[in-house]
Formats: C-alpha cells, structure tokens, sequence
C-alpha cells in the first residue's frame, strides 16, 4: 500500500503546511481559510454520501443550517454556548443533524440515484421554507447575528486562535471519516455504491447501511453549521439554499468524489476563486461555471483523480505494444 | 492545464499565490479610503450598480477629491448574501485598512455589518439597508454606525396622516412577507389608525410572488382603498393583475412599490397611483433635475432612490472630511460630525437625528404620464403631491412610547379592525 | 367565502397550472427519454423571456418574440445535448452537475447581456383586458394561457400517440434497450427531446414573462416548480405532467389563499412525501 502511505504523507504536508502559513497571513486570508474548512467538513460529507455510499444529495446544507441556527438561536435568545458550554453546542449541533437526517433518511433512503437527488432537494428546501418562514425562532429573512464568539480560557474573537480551532474540528472529521470509509462498514457500503443488488443478496441490509451512512453525514453538517455560525457570525435562510447544496455537491465532484480530501480540495478552489478572483474581475462566474462543466466533461474523477487517469494511460500505451500480438477476443 | 498543479497543494499554492498578491495599502496621509459594499453580482446586481453609481458619480462630479483628501473607493461584491458580506468587510477593514465602511443592501446585510463596525472599530455609513432597529432598539450595539438613508416605516408615518386627509376611513393592506413589508405596513398603519382609519384587512404574499391570483380576490369590498408594499418584480405584476380584476378602487402605496427601479417597465395601470418616499425623480429643484439629467446620460436610465441615497451619503461624507481641512478625524470624531451633518441635498434638506438617522423631507407622489425636464417623450414619473418636512424616523409619535412598543412585525400592530 | 371566490381561485389555479405545464412538460419527458434531471430547465425558461423581450424591443411584434424566442432556445438546448451531454454517455449524475454548470453559465451571461433590470413582457392590447362571466372578472390573459397550455398538451398528446416518432420516444422512455433493439436511434430521439423541453420551456418564459415578469432569479425560482411538476405528476408522462401542473397550480393557490403562514411549505412537503412514497411520482413509469 505504498500508494496509500505516500497519499497520506501529502495530506499531513498539506494539513502541516495549512497550519503553519495561513496565520502568517493576513486577517482576512485567516478567516477566509476558516469558512473553507468549516464548509469542507459539510463537502466531506457529502462525499460520503456520494463517493462512497453512490448516494447524490442535493440537500445537505439543511444540515449545516440546524446546526448553525441552533447555534445562533442559543446564543442570542439563551445566552448559552459562549463559554465552556460551547462544546455542548458543538455536541447539540451533531445530534441535531444527526437527528433531522434519520427523520429524512425514513423519506429519502428507499430512492437512488436522480430521485434521490430530487428527493434531498425538496426536503433541502422545506428546512429552507422554515428558516424563511419562522419568523419567531430564525428572525426570517433578517438572519441572526451572533454577537461574539465564545471565551474558555481561549478568546476566539482571536482569528488566529479560532482558525486553529476549526482546523483541530477539520482535522478530526476527516480522521474519523478516513477510519470509517476504510472500516468493513465503509467498505460494504463501497459495495453498495458499485453492485447493490448483489450486496443484499449476500445478506447486507443496504437499506440500513444506506441510513446510517445518510445519519452520519447529517452528524457531520450539524458539526460544520455550529462552526459556520461562529466563522461567519450570522445565520440565515441564504444558508440554507438550493445553491449552497449545489456547491457543497460540485466542489465534491471537483476535487474527486471518493476521495474526502478531493471534497476539500474543491472546497478551496471554488472559495478561492469566488472571493479572489471576483475581488480582481466580474466575470468570475464564468469561471467557475467553466471549471465545473470542464471538470464533469474531462475529469469525471475529479481533481484527485488525475494521478490514476495519468497512470491509466501511461499503462495503456505501455500495453499497446502488447495487445498486437494477442488474437482478437470474440466479443 | 494549470489546475493540475494545484493538487493536493492546493491550499499551499493558492496561499503562496495570493500572499505574494497583496500588497500593503499606501499611507498617504491624505487619502480616504472607502470600502463600499454591494451585490456586484447576482440576481440583485442592477440595484448594486445602481448604488455604485450613484456613489461614483458624486466623486466624478468633485473629482475624487474630498477638501484635499483623495478618495479611493473600493467596491467589494457582497453577492446579497450576509456572510458574504461580512467577508468582504473583513477584507476592506483588515486588508485594504478602510477609513470607513460603506453600503449593504439588504436589511440582512445591514444587520450583519454593523456589529463587524462594532467588533473591528470602524465607521459604517449605511445608505439603503432600512431596517428600522438598526436606529431604534438595536441602537446601542453600534456606536459607530450611522444611516444616511432612510428607516422603513419612516415615510409611512406621514402617508398615514395624508390618507386620512383624504377621507379614507377603511384600508385593505397587502404587502411582501418579510421584515421590509411588515414595517412599511405597519408605519402606515399605526399613523393611519391614530387619525381614525381602520386597517381592515392584512394580506402577506410571500416575497417574491408573482402571481397573486390567490390573494387579489380575497381583498374585503368594503375597502376604501388598498395600499400595497411591492418590491422588485412584484411591484411589476401586482397593478397590472390588480387592474385586471376589475379593481375600480384608489390604490396607494409604499415607495418601492413605484420606484424608478420599477417604474420605467411598469404601463399604464399604474397612472394615479399615489406613494410615498424620501425622493422621487420628478422632484422639481435645480439640484435634482441636474442629477437626473447627467445621471440618464451617463447610465442611461432614470436614477433610482439607490443611485439618490449613495450620492447624498458621499455628499455628507465629504462634508465631513472637509471641515477636517481634508484629514479624517478619527473613528469617533467622524462619527459624531457625520451625525451632526445639515445638507441640502438632491432630495430637500437632511440631517441626522440623536438616533442617527436621518430627518429628511417625505414626498408623497403620484404617478403621473407626462413630459419633465425637457424630455421629448411622455413617461411615467412619481410627480410631487405634498411634501411632509422635517420628518425623522418616528414620525408624529412619541419616541419613548414608539420604543416601548415591539418593532413592526406580522403581528404588530395588531389586527384590530379585521373582522 | 362564496361561491365567487371559490370559482375565482380554481379559475386562478388552472391558468398557474398551465404555465407550469408548458414549463413541467419538457422536463418530464427529458426525464423520461434521458433520465436525466436538467436543472438547467429553469435557465431555458429566462432566456426564453429575454430573447423575447429583445424581440419585442427591435421589432415591437409580440407574436413573432414567441416562435423566436421558443426556437432559438431550443436551438440552444439541441447544442446544449450535442455537444456536452451527448459525450457523457449514459451517466446520469455526471449530466445533472452538467446542467447545473451550464445553469450558472446561462445566469451570468443573461445579467450580462440584459442587465439586472427587471423588465415586464407586455402583451397586444387585447389580452391585458378582462372578460365578465357571471360577476367574474376573468383576465383574457389567463385565458390565453389556459388556451396555449391546452392547444400544445393536444399537438404533443397527437404527436406521441400518432405518430412514429411520438412511437419512438414512447418505446424509449418504456425501455430504452429494447428501444435500441428494435432499431430506434435513442440519439436522435434523446436530441429531440431535449431541444423540445428546451422550446417548451422558453415558450413558458415568454408567456410567463407577461405574467411574473422577467429578472435574474426567475430560472432558480421556476426550478422547483417545475420539479414539483414533474414529480408530482410523474417522471416522462405527458399526461401526468398536465396532471401534476393542474394539482400544483390548484394547491400552491388555494394554499397561498387559504393558509398563507406555511405557503413555502405546501408545495415542498407534498413533493418529499410523494417522493417517498412512489419515488417515479404519482404517474410515473419505471
């Protein structure tokens, strides 16, 4: 597995050197870092859903949003999270996703492919009618302002402290997502995604698999929105639109579904080339929507996948030399 | 292809990439700088274009030049979406080092900015978002924000005096569903009731409804007059569908709801309508008919309120900075001379009341199909009726009183007279 | 609440219903050819309006903006299919993230050439007015949109069940394999289809354009509906999609008019549940 120890050695590098040079920038490159990780941890699960279960949904923002408003709403209305208690948000941020995803999951689990995808856009957008509609708990289309952020011991009204805080949750997401994908839970559900009929005729029960994967996905989300209210410092139905769910979904497919860190990658690019290049030209739209449609056209593994299309062919041509001397196959 | 090389490196690169990118912003003592947020981008763009250029034609016509200090302005793209928002003035206070912050179009963006001018001590002047507890009861939590624009029940005070004037006893509001509707409405309807009128019927189509084929049946018969609060495309679709039902009553209205950002698409059914606003296109002073003038010029459409305001708002700013003989006088020195500031501006006299908003002449205009300013073609403008002065953000009511009750939500003022 | 209202808001509702219709029935039956879910249907919509209204501003005809704007969309959904769909194969994920790309695409360019202004189709002088019936003040508009939904639903209807190619279509949307068996060329029928779905849909941008006028956002907010549309009534039914924008266009009414305070709700619930449900819709064929 010499492939997979030399991956993981990059992504140490890559975490390492994230940790290192982002606060040796400015403020505003330090919380823009922060909103990529705390959205990458949202991606990531969405690229369990879709890289690694085969399941695309177009409605996990709802997730990102009860965590986040729930945060908000306990911080403004209660006064609660902003000390020690903010770790019992986080763990209420995660149950309650985790939550509203085995009450989905009841609706959405039993469909596959593109009517699971219209499924998970309809649920998406009923959280979205709430937040828009319930004006008393989400203040509406006002949105709710977290005035600060929380102090144990640590401030982390600090950029730099509350960066490194989010990069430890980030962190942490992905080591237990990597343990998971790689567990014989996630690998059966590898087998769901390629050849479900045949895994339950080996006596899996894909639909349960199916929803555990779908409840732990909606763990994750909640765990992004308690850290997404708190980057950002304001909540509202924006968080919860269709187009934050399309995002969360395209940069997975362009970094490379299946792979957790391709989510992450994508997570970069896009935030990268929404907040820079549109500081700099106001075509950036263009942009972006060319990197996607070029992306799903000629790089259908993604970013992370281009080292295996490299190898493919190098390997192809290597074969082709072979393959004159073999017999035609009768088809 | 270059994104190949991002790779895994992507982070690493990207950062590399962009701190080698910035530089650090000049210190001249003499430049001002000004962050300005708005959506450049996205389905709002046009109301940011309009904002921008309302802003950038006040430093066109006193070439950048404010009493001696050079403005820089520096447009941010806030997409009409609060977080992005808030990023963006992140990025203009840390990074660019922003005298003062200005814009925000949405009531949302307004209440995600202020507190970053709270938390990052800096100014933020808001010329749009209108919002009424960003001046009243949420007022303290900004000591360095003050609203050159307008608040959303402000006009409606005075309207709801005019309406009784004209001997209308029983009124059917309709209005969008959300913060901006519920306080145009309930401005006009507290002033309405306190002069004898009775609200006799709320209807709240959901933001963004086009087809209000469910609700225009619904409205009671008994109704004097219906007064409506339409915003963008609504504004569009609700006199022509009104029309088209056989409504034979008087339609009023709050300002957007006729705006210069909608009228010049709307057609004849609106002729007669009658709304109310800080500013109309078609007020008859020198100073205005030039900027409308050079503005249709040079933008090719008739300036909307957002083009107004952001032209003002850099007029009072200027004022500020040059009494300061063109040096900015600190976080807390301009914010109390801008909420000191008396100009005559486009729109009639403005100055700023103790709550830090504005107290500014209301117009109640009516639609009218005519020639103004020289114009060889007969169009719709928002012709001046009567003129409210000195009206601030409370109106004829008490401010201490106005404070105890809740802010102007779906539920408030209560329904008294439905049924 | 008399009998009046009653009829005005079913009136209401079935003239909504139609314009869902015109735009529900192309992205049913791309659905049902292509199996795929073009999120870029609610972009054909808008563009629809905007070619219109560039007709209507050079030439002042607004009959002739309606088979312009229809056709030159559909020329662009042809292209749409040709040049990028066709090449992703049979890979329905890959070309639904297609159709968004291009969905993002399609708004920048529209802000970009039309501007952000929201602008308003205006209709010959005829149709703004209203006629009496019993007391009703029925808009001729609305009338005219019943009219067209139902003039196409029967051109279509004729089209699929008399006609070889309307055979065709059907065997592939039955079963595309066999389709292929028999010697259909599910390329060509998959290309028609999409071009149509796109006509249809900018068909009902230039009608609806005179009705909820034309802006940026208009494709994002038309999406869902269509959605609700197509789901309701069933994934590649033409019938059930006439269905389903009649029930949608009556419900998102009645609802709006009898329970204003979860409007946003009403139309997305019944979608999840029935979804759940039946998950190829209320008619759907699988």
């Amino acid at each position: 597995m010499r492939n997979q120890q030399v991956k993981i050695l990059l992504v140490v590098a890559a975490l390492a050197a994230l940790a290192i040079i982002v606060p040796n920038t400015n403020s505003f490159l330090i919380l823009l870092a922060t909103r990529v990780l705390a959205f990458a941890i949202l991606v990531m699960s969405v690229d369990l859903l879709l890289g690694y279960t085969g399941l695309p949904s177009l409605g996990q923002a709802a997730y990102l949003a009860v965590g986040a408003y729930l945060t908000a709403i306990l911080a403004t209305k209660y006064q609660f999270g902003l000390g020690y208690d903010f770790w019992l948000v986080v763990v209420g941020g995660i149950l309650l996703g985790a939550a509203l995803a085995a009450v989905f999951g009841l609706l959405a689990i039993r469909a596959t492919g593109v009517y699971f995808l219209m499924i998970t856009l309809a649920l998406g957008q009923c959280v979205w009618g709430l937040a828009y509609r319930w004006n008393s708990l989400t203040n509406g289309d006002n949105g709710i302002n977290l005035r600060q952020r929380p102090q144990f011991g640590i401030d982390l009204a600090n950029e730099v402290t509350f960066f490194y805080l989010v990069l430890g949750f980030f962190v942490v997401s992905l080591l237990l997502l990597y343990t998971l994908v790689r567990s014989p839970f996630g690998l059966s559900l590898a087998g769901i995604r390629e050849r479900e009929l045949r895994m339950r005729i080996l006596g899996y029960n894909t639909w349960l698999h199916k929803y555990i994967a779908f409840i732990i996905a909606g763990a994750f989300g909640g765990l992004s929105g308690v850290l997404w209210a708190h980057t950002a410092g304001i909540v509202s139905p924006v968080n919860v639109e269709l187009a934050f769910s399309v995002d969360a979904l395209l940069m997975a497919v362009l970094g490379g579904s299946g792979t957790l860190v391709g989510g992450v990658i994508g997570a970069f690019i896009v935030f990268g080339l929404r907040e820079y290049l549109s500081t700099l030209v106001p075509w950036w739209q263009y942009v972006l929507g060319g990197v996607y449609v070029l992306t799903i056209l000629y790089l259908p593994t993604g970013l992370m996948g281009i080292p295996e299309r490299i190898r493919q062919r190098r390997a192809r041509t290597g074969n082709r030399e072979e393959e004159k001397e073999i017999a035609p196959v009768t088809p | 292809m270059a994104i190949t090389l991002l790779r895994p490196f992507g982070p690493l690169l990207l950062g590399g990439v962009v701190g080698f990118g910035l530089t650090a912003p000049s210190n001249a003592a003499e430049e001002l700088r000004i962050g300005y947020v708005a959506p450049t981008t996205g389905i709002f763009a046009q109301v940011g274009k309009d904002m921008v250029d309302g802003f950038q034609m006040y430093l066109d016509d006193v070439k950048g030049d404010f009493g001696g200090a050079k403005v820089k302005f520096i447009v941010e793209d806030e997409q009409a979406k609060p977080d992005t928002a808030v990023t963006r003035a992140k990025k203009l206070i840390l990074q660019d080092k922003v005298h003062m912050l200005v814009g925000g179009l949405l009531a949302s963006s307004g209440y995600a900015l202020a507190p970053v001018s709270t938390a990052d001590k800096t100014v933020y002047v808001v010329p749009v978002s209108a919002a009424d507890d960003l001046t009243q009861r949420d007022l303290s939590k900004f000591p360095y924000m003050v609203r050159t624009g307008w608040s959303s029940s402000q006009p409606s005070h005075p309207f709801g005096q005019w309406a009784c004037e004209q001997g209308y006893k029983k009124i059917v509001a309709i209005g969008a569903d959300y913060a901006f509707g519920y306080e145009v409405v309930g401005g006009f309807q507290r002033a309405f009731e306190a002069c004898g009128g009775q609200i006799i019927q709320k209807i709240w189509p959901p933001l963004g409804a086009k087809d209000f084929g469910p609700y225009i049946p619904t409205i009671k018969a008994e109704a004097d007059a219906i007064f409506s609060l339409m915003v963008g495309p609504m504004s569009l679709q609700f006199p022509k569908q009104l029309a088209a039902s056989g409504n034979k009553k008087p339609v009023i209205g709050g300002g957007t709801s006729y705006d210069e950002f909608v009228l010049p698409s709307m057609g004849d059914e609106v002729i007669g309508h009658v709304s109310a606003l800080q500013y109309s296109a078609a007020l008859e002073n020198p100073k205005n008919e030039a900027f409308v003038k050079k503005y249709r010029t040079k933008y090719g459409k008739v300036p909307s309120y957002y083009s107004e305001t952001n032209y003002t708002t850099a007029q009072m700013i200027h004022e500020v900075i040059k009494a300061n003989n063109g040096n900015f006088p600190g976080l807390e020195a301009f914010v109390k001379q801008l909420a000191a500031i008396k100009v005559d501006s486009i729109r009639g006299p403005v100055s700023i009341d103790e709550m830090r908003n504005p107290v500014q002449n209301i117009y109640i205009k009516k639609v009218e199909k005519k020639k103004m300013f020289g114009y060889d073609k007969d169009e719709l403008w928002n012709t001046v009726i009567k003129t409210y002065a000195n009206v601030n953000q409370f109106g004829q009511f008490n401010k201490d009183e106005f404070l105890k009750t809740p802010v102007y939500n779906r539920d408030y003022p209560p329904c008294k007279f439905c049924n | 609440m008399n009998t009046q209202f009653w009829l005005i808001q079913a009136f209401n509702g079935i003239s909504y219903g139609a314009l869902l219709f015109l735009v529900g029935s192309g992205l049913s039956l791309i659905f049902g050819v292509m199996r795929i879910v073009n999120l870029s249907h609610g972009s054909y919509f808008l563009l629809g309006g905007y070619v219109a209204l560039s007709v209507i501003w050079t030439t002042g005809s607004w009959a002739l903006a309606l088979p312009v704007a229809a056709l030159s969309i559909a020329a662009v959904g042809l292209l749409m299919e040709r040049i990028f769909l066709r090449p992703l194969g049979f890979d329905p994920l890959r070309q639904v993230l297609l159709t968004v790309g291009f969905a993002f695409l399609f708004q920048q360019a529209a802000l970009d050439i039309w501007t952000g202004n929201n602008f308003d189709i205006n209709p010959p002088d005829v149709l703004t007015k209203s006629v009496v019936v019993g007391g009703l003040y029925l808009p001729l508009y609305r009338v005219f949109m019943i009219a067209t939904a139902l003039a196409i639903g029967v051109v279509l209807w004729v089209a699929m069940e008399k006609t070889r190619m309307g055979a065709a279509v059907r065997a592939t949307v039955d079963d595309a394999q066999m389709a292929r068996g028999v010697g259909i060329d599910t390329s060509r029928v998959s290309m028609l289809i999409f071009s149509l779905g796109a006509f249809l849909a900018a068909l009902g941008g230039v009608i609806g354009g005179a009705f909820l006028g034309i802006y940026p956002g208009l494709d994002f907010e038309m999406l869902p509906l269509a959605f609700a549309v197509v789901i309701i009534g069933g994934m590649g039914s033409l019938g059930g999609a006439a269905i389903g924008a009649l029930l949608v266009g009556l419900a998102d009414n009645f609802g709006k008019a009898l329970f204003p305070e979860i409007s946003y709700f009403t139309l997305y619930a019944p979608m999840a549940l029935i979804l759940a449900v039946k998950p190829t819709g209320l008619f759907g064929r699988e």
